[in-house]
């Protein structure tokens, strides 16, 4: 009932993806059988994290929206643990992290029960009051407002960002005939990770001037332009086959996605640099942690979201 | 049996997925007894953690020394932590010239089990590592060949700090080192061999990344 015609275009791009996943097995066992004496157990371990995490995302979307609602949540629980246990804490804030915490099923009941106004507003101005309230009556006011920024940061970023990404499965489906809620959430994680992989391709190859040579190194000019090129030509492929993108909006889209994407990423590598860190975790095997895999989307998910529901919904 | 489904279908997924886990140098565990795990004491989910570390079929091997005169304090949680722990019971306390009170850990050993040992004695204030006692020495001056492993865990005692009764999950760093046995550490003393597996689970703090918990 939730998905109804329209699925084909879904299921055709879950297949295209488990093709993709097996073609870098493939790729990994020719690499393998070409050189035995090399070790690829670090890429065989990515590209099974990478089954695992395709399988969740994709089984969960094609099982249903509640299903998939319930993946989404589970991502920001993990990413707000990650980064909660990143940063210093207090330890007379722990009930104040519990809030926190409590915030997702919150937030993923508005979305699930389509209360637009809620799922915008509860973050900014609820949580966003209830977290000093509950620190004052802690009482606690050495490190007051670090600790306080450090929670705000932590929500804003791991539930209120990433819930757009829930909240795409929302959208009446009778806007987007190409693909329903499911098509636009597929587009706009294929677009994040495939801007990802485009701006490391073109970096590799031509990469020179950095952009940000203090946070990344190894992040070009050269990479972030050809990778903004790639994904907008991407986006204009894509956008009509699952979403009602068309023309110069699924240009522009890919173009502001491939840009955002870039300095999602960046942030979060300032914030590890920041911290002292490589890696947010290594919970996911030869990937590293849960933020390190959602950085763009943090940016892009909220941005994709307002822009399709200006213009379409 | 109750213990490895209680293992399978609650500790596992709970560590694994509520609290999470990120290993360092998990190869280092071992695959088989006897042995003895050491580690810093925190947290109440010391136990289930370490023990969730080994498959599910070692699980009958692996047994956590516990204090006697807490887990055994009332009949609910004696049955409970000898069904599903399998715990050894330690009693701190001791009263006159009874039996050397390790002698638990010491038919444990003899019975090629993994023992997990806390050689702080207590969990003490969360997220701070209390100086080792002698009993890690004692077990391993009795039994020379078998290896001391040193293991290093951070978060636990932000999750569930001793005196608290709300869980506030995060994230878990386990570091494993190398091992360490009475014969290869040359140690004299058993002062001496507590310095050197205290020095070695210290040293595994530095392998992770570490906020600190004011």
């Amino acid at each position: 009932m939730i998905f109804q015609a329209p699925l084909n275009h879904v299921q055709q791009t879950v297949g295209v993806i488990a093709g993709v996943l097996v073609l870098a097995t493939c790729i990994r066992l020719t690499l393998q059988w070409m050189n035995p004496k090399k070790n690829y157990s670090e890429l065989r371990a990515r590209i099974r994290s990478w089954y695992v995490i395709a399988g969740l995302l994709l089984g969960s979307i094609l099982l249903g929206r509640r299903e998939a609602l319930i993946f989404l949540a589970m991502v920001s629980y993990l990413a707000l643990k990650e980064f909660l246990s990143l940063i210093p804490t207090r330890r007379a804030d722990r009930r104040v992290l519990f809030w926190l915490y409590l915030s997702i099923p919150f937030q993923y009941y508005f979305i699930g029960t389509d209360w637009y106004g809620m799922f915008l507003i509860f973050i900014p101005v609820y949580v966003f009051m209830a977290v000093p309230i509950r620190m004052v009556t802690v009482g606690e006011t050495k490190d007051f407002l670090r600790a306080l920024g450090l929670s705000h940061w932590a929500v804003m970023i791991s539930v209120f960002s990433l819930s757009h990404l829930a909240y795409l499965l929302m959208l009446p489906s009778s806007h987007n005939p190409a693909g329903g809620g499911a098509g636009l959430l597929l587009f706009v994680i294929l677009i994040t990770e495939g801007n990802d992989v485009a701006q490391y391709i073109w970096g590799k190859l031509f990469g020179k001037h950095p952009v940000v040579p203090t946070v990344s190194p190894k992040k070009t000019w050269e990479g972030l332009v050809g990778g903004v090129v790639t994904t907008s030509v991407l986006s204009m492929f894509m956008g009509p086959y699952l979403t009602p993108l068309h023309g110069w909006r699924a240009w522009v889209t890919g173009v502001v996605l491939g840009i955002v994407g870039f300095f999602g990423d960046v942030s979060i590598s300032a914030i590890k640099r920041d911290l002292g860190v490589k890696d947010s975790g290594n919970w996911i095997p030869g990937h590293g942690g849960i933020l390190d895999r959602v950085d763009s989307l943090t940016f892009t998910a909220p941005l994709y979201f307002h822009m399709i529901r200006y213009w379409y919904y | 049996m109750f213990q490895v489904l209680f293992f399978a279908l609650l500790v596992r997924p709970f560590v694994r997925l509520i609290v999470g886990l990120n290993g360092y140098g998990m190869d280092r565990l071992p695959r088989s007894g006897p042995a003895v795990v050491i580690a810093n004491h925190n947290s109440h989910l010391d136990t289930l953690v370490l023990m969730s570390l080994f498959p599910l079929k070692l699980l009958k091997k692996v047994r956590p020394v516990a204090a006697a005169d807490y887990f055994l304090s009332n009949g609910v949680l004696a049955f409970l932590t000898r069904t599903f722990i399998g715990i050894i019971p330690i009693y701190r306390k001791r009263e006159g010239n009874e039996a050397d009170p390790l002698e638990g850990v010491y038919q444990a050993i003899r019975e090629d089990c993994i023992v997990i040992f806390f050689p702080e004695g207590t969990r003490g204030e969360p997220e701070a590592m209390a100086p080792f006692k002698l009993g890690v020495a004692k077990v391993s001056e009795k039994f020379p060949e078998v290896p001391v492993v040193p293991v290093y865990l951070h978060g636990l005692g932000k999750s569930l700090p001793k005196g608290e009764a709300l869980l506030v999950p995060f994230f878990c760093d386990v570091a494993v080192g190398e091992s360490v046995t009475w014969k290869n550490a040359n140690a004299q003393s058993r002062q001496e061999l507590v310095e050197i597996v205290q020095a070695k689970v210290l040293e595994l703090k530095k392998v992770m990344p570490h906020q600190a918990w004011e």
